[in-house]
């Protein structure tokens, strides 16, 4: 199988770092050759942060690069559209349709554009956009937008609810697997 | 069974499966998590040193006295470490003795990006590369056996998409040799000149059985390709970038040895093809070794001298089509790093600002107090600069910059490099005002403990530094501790410690506000009756604060109510939500 790739994008410290995990895991389970590639350090702290997961036969770099990204699974709208490059023609963009002023923003020399979501579409990219952190909250945590995402992007994914099921229980801590099982399947149902 | 391993967690494994023993090392992004994950295995001992220079030295001792011993560091780390290195390669080990050392093309965390495969051939001590996770195992275990064979410590070079990529890797089970007794040997381990001047030729002869070796070794791997109109000599990540660009097309020199090169294998291989060309990230290292071979390949003249490649990069040159993606056709606006909310450094950095003092900076998050509205900090180049800085800005302007110049070094880089710094300024008496800001962490790494935390690497009580008493033993009379969230304290202690005639040090002390342990208040929000959009609070940069329809509002979810807006707030608009987290 050719190599299928899905950046995950956002703001440092939302929580990308478990979105990646599961989806490495995953894939790994069902025979792929998996790579995930991350970057730590400085850019951590509140900046643009992306994670790359590539999966097929045989992956060769570590990193997407410009036009071939199959999905962009987003925890802010902004940070989707900074990355929609990398989409590929006719990819999929999941996006949780949360804002987060950048500093520039917030010291007034920029503005948060307007109207991304439908920019977005106008460019030629699929978006599948949703209030992830309020069905967070709903499912007990603000801080489980990274799975209600997961959820979400099962849709897209021929995949049995089991094999998702068995990467949740791999990689989350037992006291918040059911808190996490709610949100995957809010994420998912929306 | 296989598993997804992060590139430094593979090459823990490798140590470990290795019977490495010892491991020191200072942290440091892209190479910390190596000794963080050696660290999970309770057979290796692991600790953090204070600095690059001391973790070698460290697992140089414990290679003398028969473990194998690991070091790891990043390519900045290694000019701290690069005195004993030179040394070390004249005497060579006992025990196998690994070095790690991970560059940063692209400078996703770092200063600089120096390319550390010169330190290799100018301390003439081999360098393997691997090109996945899979690969840092292998050449991990592969590292001991060639220290010990050829009798010298051995580089596992490391990048950012290598050491912070997971791939597949299959783990084997730990096989500890046996112990090599520590003998004594002044020929080979005292380089006074006697002996050191018998050492360098068995150093050289050392690299001319290095190059044989690496003419037979199935490190340096040839894969065949269709078309021999080019043939493409690459290592590491940039191999991955060719194979994701070029497929099978082109015949491959992957080369997992950058230090010593083959030479009889290049030539071979570029016989093979009608044009060589050498795909590699920074300097043209591989290249200028062909060219010294008398070939004449393709490289930089290609490939950009600065920077990641990536595998568009790769095709775009080699004029390979690939897909490019739409953009938006308006601006994004950049989002930059910030401190995060509730930093302890913020307020500090408010008062430098305010006080109008020209701030001589260091390396560590605190780094981003150079980053608007605080725009505080004015110089940062490496560990320890600002101290040892500081004390000559201030010996070329006498009082004209003493009474408003300040450093700022964090606790953890105070313990690397500032404390000799701070000993010359004792001694050699300059008027200078040093601040160290003790977030009892070190925090840009991912909170690694240090010797001023009082815990080791696996989180046990260990030695604990005290800051204020060492200050004082080296002289300071003038040593006070201030809270960073207090900013009339900061006010006050930064004016008297300027205005004193003599040198001060400032200890801006409270714990990261990420730690796990640190109790957050409860988030503040505005009052929007009593804002009058004023922005006072705009000029501390938060990232939980911003304006909306001309009054500020705090973001709940990332507010840790730390209060330091609260102090600027003339019209007490900022109200506490509710009890105490």
């Amino acid at each position: 199988m050719e190599t299928k790739n899905i950046m995950i994008v956002g703001v440092g410290g939302q929580g990308s770092l478990l979105a990646s995990k599961l989806l490495g895991r995953l894939l790994m389970e069902q025979g792929y050759d998996v790579k995930v590639s991350e970057v730590h350090g400085m850019s951590q702290r509140g900046g643009s942060v992306v994670t790359y997961v590539r999966y097929g036969d045989r992956v060769a770099s570590p990193v997407i690069d410009r036009g071939e990204a199959d999905f962009i699974v987003s925890f802010e709208v902004l940070e989707a559209a900074r990355w929609l490059s990398f989409l590929k023609p006719g990819g999929q963009i999941v996006t949780s349709t949360q804002q987060i002023d950048p500093m520039p923003v917030v010291t007034g020399k920029a503005e948060y554009p307007e109207n991304l979501v439908e920019k977005m579409r106008a460019a030629g990219a699929k978006v599948d956009a949703l209030d992830c952190l309020a069905l967070a909250r709903e499912a007990g945590s603000s801080k489980a937008v990274n799975i209600v995402l997961m959820g979400r992007l099962s849709h897209y994914f021929d995949l049995p609810q089991e094999a998702w099921m068995q990467a949740l229980e791999a990689v989350v801590p037992p006291k918040f697997l059911e808190l996490n099982k709610k949100a995957f399947a809010l994420g998912k149902e929306a | 069974m296989k598993k997804l391993m992060l590139g430094n967690a593979a090459a823990a494994r490798g140590l470990y499966e290795a019977g490495c023993r010892v491991v020191s090392s200072y942290p440091g992004t892209p190479s910390t998590e190596i000794t963080e994950e050696a660290a999970k295995y309770d057979e290796i001992y692991c600790e953090w040193a204070p600095n690059e220079k001391v973790a070698l030295e460290t697992a140089f001792g414990a290679s003398l006295a028969g473990s194998r011993s690991f070091c790891g560091m990043k390519h900045v780390g290694l000019n701290v470490a690069a005195d004993p290195l030179f040394t070390i390669s004249y005497t060579g080990v006992n025990a196998g003795l690994v070095i790690a050392v991970a560059d940063d093309p692209g400078m996703h965390s770092s200063q600089n990006e120096q390319d550390s495969r010169h330190y290799a051939k100018a301390s003439k001590v081999p360098m393997l590369e691997p090109a996945d996770s899979a690969e840092a195992l292998e050449f991990a275990k592969l590292a001991y056996e060639l220290s010990e064979q050829f009798d010298t410590p051995v580089f596992l070079k490391m990048c950012t998409r290598i050491a912070h990529s997971q791939s597949l890797v299959d783990t084997g089970d730990r096989v500890v040799p046996p112990a090599k007794p520590y003998e004594k040997n002044i020929a080979k381990y005292v380089m006074m000149p006697g002996n050191a001047i018998k050492r360098h030729p068995v150093v050289e002869e050392r690299t001319r059985k290095l190059i044989a070796w690496a003419e037979e070794s199935g490190i340096n791997r040839l894969e065949e390709g269709t078309d021999h109109s080019r043939g493409i000599l690459t290592s590491s990540t940039c191999y991955q970038y060719v194979k994701e660009a070029c497929g099978d097309r082109y015949p491959v020199l992957k080369l997992g040895m950058v230090w010593p090169l083959p030479e009889k294998k290049i030539r071979d291989f570029a016989a093979a093809v009608d044009q060589l060309i050498v795909v590699e990230e920074l300097d043209p290292f591989i290249e200028e070794h062909c060219r010294c071979l008398g070939l004449a390949p393709v490289g930089k003249a290609l490939f950009p001298l600065e920077g990641e490649l990536s595998q568009n990069i790769v095709a775009d040159r080699l004029g390979i089509a690939h897909e490019t993606g739409a953009a938006l056709s308006e601006a994004i606006p950049a989002r930059p790093p910030v401190m995060c909310a509730g930093c302890p450094h913020r307020g500090l950095f408010y008062t430098l600002n305010r006080n109008k003092c020209t701030v001589l900076g260091d390396i560590g998050c605190y780094t981003l107090g150079a980053v608007a509205p605080l725009a505080a900090i004015e110089m940062t180049a490496c560990m320890g600069a600002s101290v040892s800085a500081i004390h000559g800005f201030n010996k070329a302007l006498g009082k004209e910059s003493e009474g408003k110049t300040v450093a700022v070094i964090g606790d953890s880089t105070f313990m690397h490099s500032g404390m000799t710094g701070l000993a010359n300024i004792a001694y050699n008496q300059s008027n200078s005002t040093v601040i160290i800001l003790d977030n009892s962490i070190t925090g840009m790494t991912g909170h690694q403990q240090n010797p001023t935390t009082g815990y080791n690497i696996k989180g046990d009580p260990a030695g604990k530094i005290d800051l204020e008493s060492l200050c004082r033993a080296m002289g300071f009379r003038r040593v006070r501790v201030v809270d960073p969230y207090d900013l009339a304290a900061c006010d006050q202690a930064v004016k008297e410690e300027l205005a004193a005639e003599e040198p001060s040090v400032i200890i801006s002390r409270r714990p990261c506000a990420l730690l796990k342990y640190v109790k957050h208040k409860a988030p503040l929000n505005v009052d929007s009756d009593k804002c009058r959009g004023c922005q006072m609070c705009m000029r501390i940069g938060c990232p939980a604060i911003s304006m909306k329809k001309g009054k500020a509002r705090v973001d709940a979810t990332l507010c840790v109510g730390c209060g330091v807006c609260r102090q600027l707030c003339r019209f007490d608009a900022f109200e506490s939500t509710g009890k105490e987290a």
